[in-house]
């Protein structure tokens, strides 16, 4: 009866999952490295923070309740346009224009979500391909707003809480996405590890199923989508904000294809797949394309087919499995 | 609007409030898409009743487990739970309000671990985690294995534990014990057992071994084309060998010799 006397209850359950591992604390430490380390990176470390924060909102709907998606970047292009535009009309203060950039992501979002609840599979696939689209082509013919294809210019950004100016080399762009990216970070991770998070898995892994169990999975979806493009709506915003330039590609098809390779790359439902995959994408992309420019997709795609045939559960998932196997083979 | 005239006639002629009937169904025709499955079913179920469907393969047994549930199209008649008319209500709503279904495919999350598999469906009641290991202590040693590490025995355990989880007043239970070991049907038979005799759970179970079923039940109707054929007390039926035989067609002599699903 050993076994059963160490039985929780369900909520004691889902709080021991949220204890911080070691190996968590030194990963969010590590990201202040470059601080230090490579201080003329600082600007790449900021669009790796963005990035990565983009990727986590994939993550939570396409790692938790397994919506696929390949037109995320409809509302990183909502949010980057909406504080882009904010900045360039005389609004330049960060915060308020990050918020803002959120919401209005997040509304179109849950406009969205209440068509991608009804689908699933293939058919999700095109519904968020087109619903990108249709975004990035709105875009671009409303260029007396946007800038159209020559992006919007003019952005100027006020400093941050009328202290910390952005300036060229990126320490204030880091440290604005990094302490971002750490907040919604934080706040992801309570939704997870809560029962709507646990809800949220079933739903993944049957959908049909959940509303016998009484949860109801449509709904539950409706939350999480925009929940997600709340999010993504930050990452561009803090892009805009960073760049203090919008560009169509904000929008792109381009962009959405790649946060997938990104999760994929780090691995799904884990939190910090979409982090590590941005790191591995970025740092790659970076240093490839730094010598061969156009075979950059080249080895990308070697990675990718490589990464799904041997790890399936991308980088972290390997990883993972690797920590299980030392740890078995210990006494 | 129907249903309210029934609930009124059924007042009139007892002249007091007879007691709430826990699962009501009243001449239900439901089906899928346009095809009918069911026809003209009615039946009630008592609070901690228990009732054994029987009948051959694709007489319309699982259909109204799922009717009950809300998954099919109910186009008449009316189902009402604790008087209350549920007939439109989504599935969701109605496992909240206490209706809880085993599937026969068991459906367990393959990538969640026994625990959370269970965790999932955890509502406040009498059901814990604490009482389903009680239960199944089967589980409680595979806590930690993910749904797809088990065997097909334990799967049915955890797809039945996972239903309790929600602390049903009524369990919906289709073939429990299809293609699984002789030791693992004892076990399981035990416990459900104890959740109707011990628990109190209201139970409608489908079965294919009818004499295990009818054991277990108080109640059981025969179905035949999506209608109900014959209705008796389990263990008045139990003993009507001739009857079992000629709706069934299974020996109860021949017991545990299940025809292929």
């Amino acid at each position: 009866m050993s076994i059963v006397g160490a039985v929780t209850e369900p909520h004691a359950y889902l709080r021991s999952q949220t204890r911080w591992r070691p190996v968590e604390l030194a990963f969010w430490l590590a990201t202040l490295l470059p601080y230090v380390l490579f201080p003329d990176y600082l600007v790449l470390a900021s669009a790796i923070a963005i990035t990565a924060l983009f990727a986590l909102s994939l993550d939570l709907i396409l790692g938790y309740a397994g919506i696929v998606s390949l037109g995320h970047a409809a509302f990183f292009g909502l949010g980057a346009y909406t504080a882009g535009l904010a900045a360039k009309h005389g609004w330049g203060e960060p915060i308020s224009g990050l918020a803002l950039g959120g919401l209005v992501a997040g509304i179109v979002g849950y406009g969205a979500s209440l068509i991608v609840a009804r689908f699933r599979h293939l058919a999700l696939i095109m519904i968020t391909l087109g619903m990108g689209l249709l975004l990035e082509q709105a875009a671009n013919s409303a260029s007396w707003l946007t800038g159209g294809a020559d992006g919007l210019q003019g952005v100027k950004m006020w400093p941050i809480f009328d202290v910390f100016r952005f300036d060229l080399y990126g320490k204030t762009a880091y440290g604005y996405s990094l302490g971002v990216l750490f907040i919604v970070f934080l706040v992801a991770r309570r939704l997870i590890n809560s029962p709507f998070g646990l809800s949220l898995r079933g739903i993944r892994e049957n959908a049909l199923r959940m509303p016998a169990l009484g949860a109801p999975s449509r709904a539950h979806i409706r939350k999480i989508y925009t929940i997600a493009a709340v999010i993504a709506g930050f990452a561009g915003a803090l892009l805009a904000q960073t760049t203090e330039t919008v560009s169509l590609e904000a929008f792109g098809f381009q962009r959405s294809a790649d946060v997938l390779v990104i999760l994929i790359l780090g691995g799904t439902g884990r939190l910090y797949g979409g982090l590590v995959g941005a790191i591995i994408f970025m740092v790659a992309r970076d240093q490839f394309s730094g010598n061969t420019p156009q075979f950059w997709y080249f080895w990308i795609g070697i990675l990718l087919v490589a990464v799904v045939m041997f790890l399936p559960n991308g980088v972290l998932g390997g990883l993972a499995r690797l920590g299980a196997l030392l740890r078995g083979r210990a006494p | 609007m129907r249903w309210r005239l029934i609930r009124a006639c059924a007042r009139s002629i007892s002249g007091r409030v007879m007691a709430e009937p826990l699962l009501a169904l009243r001449d239900v025709r439901a089906g899928y898409g346009d095809s009918v499955v069911l026809e003209g079913i009615s039946l009630d179920l008592a609070e901690h009743g228990s009732l054994a469907v029987l009948g051959r393969n694709g007489v319309g047994k699982s259909t109204l487990l799922l009717t009950i549930m809300g998954y099919t199209r109910l186009a008449r008649g009316a189902i009402a739970w604790r008087g209350e008319d549920i007939s439109r209500l989504a599935p969701h709503r109605r496992a909240r309000r206490g209706l809880g279904w085993v599937a026969q495919e068991r459906e367990i999350f393959p990538s969640l671990t026994v625990e959370e598999n269970l965790t999932v469906a955890a509502r406040r009641g009498r059901w814990s985690l604490r009482a389903v290991y009680d239960l199944f202590p089967r589980l409680a040693e595979r806590r930690r294995n993910r749904g797809n590490q088990l065997s097909g025995g334990e799967q049915q355990m955890l797809a039945t534990a996972r239903a309790l989880m929600t602390n049903p007043a009524l369990l919906l239970l289709d073939e429990p014990l299809e293609g699984l070991a002789p030791i693992i049907v004892e076990e399981l038979t035990a416990a459900i057992g104890r959740m109707i005799a011990d628990e109190g759970t209201a139970v409608i179970l489908i079965e294919q071994h009818a004499e295990l079923a009818l054991s277990l039940t108080q109640d059981a109707v025969v179905m035949e084309r999506g209608a109900i054929v014959h209705r008796a007390p389990s263990r008045e039926l139990l003993e009507d060998t001739a009857t079992l035989d000629r709706l069934i067609g299974l020996r109860i002599e021949g017991e545990n010799v299940t025809p292929p699903a």
